[in-house]
């Protein structure tokens, strides 16, 4: 066995990082790798297009029905999906209560405390949004995963995601092993959206590591809970994935410490591209709006 | 007015004086409100009967009184047995008061530890600005040559990473970057303290053996676990190991910060395990736990350095110390002295002499799970029959462990085991299915007060009895200082029985 690599992938919410992952380490799979996907999203979606079925029960689900998590087997939070991939998904509170971060570390200590790292190629974890708290850090802490992919898209939000998750990455750079493994890009068909992944990926000292382009099988493949791997093996969507995941699988070791920006540049970048204007020109055109509607 | 300057009343005795009794009867009348008497007191009946029992057993959301501390104290109790090592806990202040008042009631000597002072605006930005001010003012103002690092509940909910902050304070000079600063991740709400004295001997060693390459020895490394009575046992380990002219480590030891001296001279630190001494202790033949359960962890870190290890269940009684003194013997090859072997005799022939007293006594035990494993199993080698055993921090495979040793003796055949169970818990199996002794800490008091079940004080804290722990338990010598803490308790009940003249004492006797 070779030594185990950890990877994660964060992203904003909504991004399509559930999808674009568990696509991925299905392609991962078929490579020979042994893969065990450690979902850190409260919602639970992180497994299920692996699993083919609704969300999976969860570590902290099950340590509250129980008692407590020293209650717990593996045996029961330990799925196995598509292609002997090994699926947990550490779960958390409903909205608006509790504190997902902590559940996260919980469930990370739980795995490793009961050997569930033994016998894989591959650690995956899917987290939620940006890092927006220690515990949400925890899969990029010391001896966890070594290279971050950051799922993103042309839209100034998701952008704006992206430079905060590599904030977080170089909080934990420095003092851990952590690394940016890399950009990717989920179609949004916004404009100029490949070259503003390109610019964003060179901004944060990165490179964009795969241009995921827009196909509605994707959408068909998720309907029926499935990866496209697995619904459409000889798709063209499927070779896409293929061709993402055998380029993560080479950028192993090639990952940096990211230099993220701050919001005036991003924005400057923004109007560079001609997709946001600068501030005289919006008050310009509006006062010219303004004028037209005086006069009509 | 019954209190005067000249015969100064203690307040016990004061509200018992006619104005007190006046004043507290009006002051129930007419400001308490309560229930009837008749009906308090058949409720408190009722929580007497079997019926509350079940009720009791069958509670699923709430712990009153449970059995146990909480991993940082664990983590501070551990770390201060390293040589002038300072326990650092990150977050908030009120946390490191709890531990040092439960340590300095217990032991009567203070009990240094440190605080990050988390407030509000650590808990949203994250505690990093803490930990750099508080190890720089820790190492300024009281010049540990260690500080170890655990933290509580506040740091794991917002999910400080030590490891990135003490590199972080280190970079930022807070301390020399070769300065040791171990550390372990200890929340307070999972496990207790015996987890946390394993989570920080854990961090401790992995400090100083990460980096190391092993050349083994012959060298035997002790970890005691978490005992109370760790000021007399300690010694009385070393004092066996010593006899036996064993080249040993223990790894912790808090004897000496736990018994300093009134000499004139203030010692913050005092004693402990040499850094240099846990650093070389990587090159052990072997390590021996004393408590298994409070080493779980730690004892596999060491397995993976390629040590032989062994863990035992706290050497309290015959069996217990023949096996730790065989395993020490097989481990070093030095063979046990003659001297222990007369100790072991002296301490057989003693059991024999009070047998009388002893056959058949029952008994209800609490505490962490290595210490009622010994004690039930002590109890049994008495011709005593263990009736309740509870650990409220013990799990599902310390109960199988206690049933099996339930099991091994005609003694253990009504043992009961209860895994997880708390002292209210223990109320309603004292009140429904009662044993003539109680053997556990001071917070039993309150159950021998409500049961009538008289209480032996073996486990930590004890806070209300004074110097116990100053005395061992482990050993044959220990042994015998718990076999007569039982018989004296045995005496007094039965002199008790027997006291009223011309009414119970047919056998009020000179002689027992």
């Amino acid at each position: 066995m070779s030594e185990l690599r950890q990877i994660a992938f964060y992203g904003k919410g909504g991004i399509g990082k559930s999808t674009t992952s568990q696509n991925t380490l299905a392609a991962l799979v078929e490579m020979g790798q042994k893969i065990l996907i450690v979902g850190c999203d409260p919602k639970a979606d992180s497994t299920r297009l692996i699993l083919n079925s609704k969300a999976q029960d969860t570590v902290l689900h099950l340590a509250a029905e129980m008692g407590s998590v020293e209650d717990l087997e593996l045996e029961d939070v330990l799925k196995v999906g598509f292609k002997d991939i090994k699926c947990v998904e550490s779960g958390g509170p409903e909205p608006g209560v509790g504190c997902a971060g902590r559940g996260v570390i919980t469930s990370i200590n739980f795995l490793e405390e009961n050997g569930a790292y033994e016998d894989v190629d591959y650690v995956s974890y899917d987290v939620l949004g940006d890092v927006v708290c220690g515990g949400f850090a925890m899969p990029i802490r010391e001896n966890k995963a070594q290279e971050i992919y950051i799922v993103m898209s042309g839209e100034m939000m998701a952008l704006y995601a992206a430079n905060n998750i590599a904030k977080g990455i170089l909080k934990y750079a420095n003092s851990g092993g952590v690394r940016l493994g890399g950009l990717i890009c989920n179609e949004r068909q916004t404009d100029k959206e490949l070259e503003l992944a390109e610019a964003m990926a060179a901004k944060l000292g990165s490179k964009l590591i795969h241009f995921v382009p827009r196909d509605n099988i994707v959408q068909h493949a998720e309907l029926r809970r499935q990866t496209v791997l697995q619904y459409a093996p000889e798709s063209k969507q499927a070779m896409e994935y293929r061709e993402l995941a055998r380029k993560i699988h080479e950028n192993s070791g090639k990952g940096v410490i990211p230099t993220p920006v701050t919001m005036d540049e991003l924005e400057e970048m923004l109007m560079e591209f001609g997709i946001m204007q600068s501030e005289e020109e919006r008050e310009a055109m509006i006062a010219a709006q303004e004028s037209e509607q005086a006069a009509g | 007015m019954p209190q005067s300057a000249d015969k100064v009343l203690d307040h016990a005795p004061l509200f018992q004086q006619p104005e007190y009794k006046e004043m507290l009867a009006q002051k129930k009348i007419n400001f308490e409100c309560g229930h009837p008497d008749e009906m308090v007191k058949e409720i408190g009946d009722w929580t007497k009967s079997w019926e509350y029992r079940e009720k009791n057993l069958a509670r699923e959301a709430l712990t009153v009184n449970p059995a146990k501390a909480c991993q940082p104290l664990g983590a501070v109790f551990a770390s201060q047995g390293y040589e002038a090592t300072m326990p650092f806990v990150h977050g908030s202040q009120g946390c490191v008061a709890y531990y040092r008042s439960h340590l300095s009631r217990h032991f009567k000597e203070p009990s240094s530890c440190v605080s990050s002072s988390m407030t509000e605006d650590a808990a949203v930005f994250g505690g990093l600005i803490n930990m750099v001010d508080g190890l720089a003012n820790t190492k300024a103002l009281y010049d540990p040559k260690m500080i170890a690092v655990s933290t509580t509940c506040m740091a794991e909910v917002i999910g400080d990473d030590l490891n990135s902050f003490i590199l972080q304070a280190k970079e930022k000079g807070s301390v020399d970057t070769d300065f040791d600063v171990p550390h372990a991740h200890t929340p307070a709400f999972v496990g207790s303290h015996v987890d946390g004295y394993d989570n920080m001997q854990k961090g401790i060693l992995s400090h100083f053996w990460d980096k190391a390459e092993r050349v083994e020895g012959a060298g035997l490394n002790i970890i005691p676990g978490f005992d109370g009575f760790a000021v007399g046992n300690n010694r009385e380990i070393k004092r066996m190991l010593d006899e036996m002219g064993v080249d040993f480590t223990f790894l912790s030891d808090v004897s000496d910060v736990y018994d300093t001296p009134s000499d004139g001279e203030f010692r913050m630190y005092s004693g402990g395990t040499k850094l240099e001494d846990a650093r070389s202790a990587l090159n052990a033949k072997a390590t021996i736990s004393l408590q298994e359960w409070c080493t779980p962890k730690t004892m596999e870190y060491i397995a993976g350095k390629g040590q032989e290890t062994a863990a035992l269940h706290y050497p309290m009684g015959i069996q217990a110390t023949d096996e730790f003194l065989m395993k020490v013997s097989a481990l070093t090859g030095k063979a046990i002295p003659d001297s222990l072997k007369l100790e072991r005799g002296r301490l057989v022939d003693a059991l024999a002499d009070s047998q009388a007293h002893l056959h058949g006594k029952t008994y209800a035990i609490y505490g962490d799970p290595d210490f009622v494993y010994a004690m039930a199993r002590f109890v049994m080698e008495m011709g005593g029959e263990p009736v309740h055993c509870l650990a409220t921090n013990g799990g599902k495979k310390w109960a199988k462990q206690m049933e099996e040793l339930l099991a091994s003796s005609p003694f253990g055949k009504q043992g009961q085991v209860w895994a997880g169970k708390d002292l209210w818990h223990m109320r309603s199996l004292l009140d429904t299915e009662p044993v003539d002794m109680l053997i556990g800490n001071s917070y039993g008091k309150y159950l021998e007060r409500d049961t009538g079940t008289p209480l032996i004080r073996l486990m930590f804290p004890i806070f209300d009895r004074h110097h116990h722990h100053r005395f061992p338990t482990m050993g044959y010598q220990g042994a015998l200082n718990v076999l007569v803490k039982l018989l004296d308790t045995v005496f007094d009940k039965l002199d008790d029985d027997t006291i009223i003249p011309g009414e119970t004492d047919y056998s009020y006797d000179l002689t027992r």
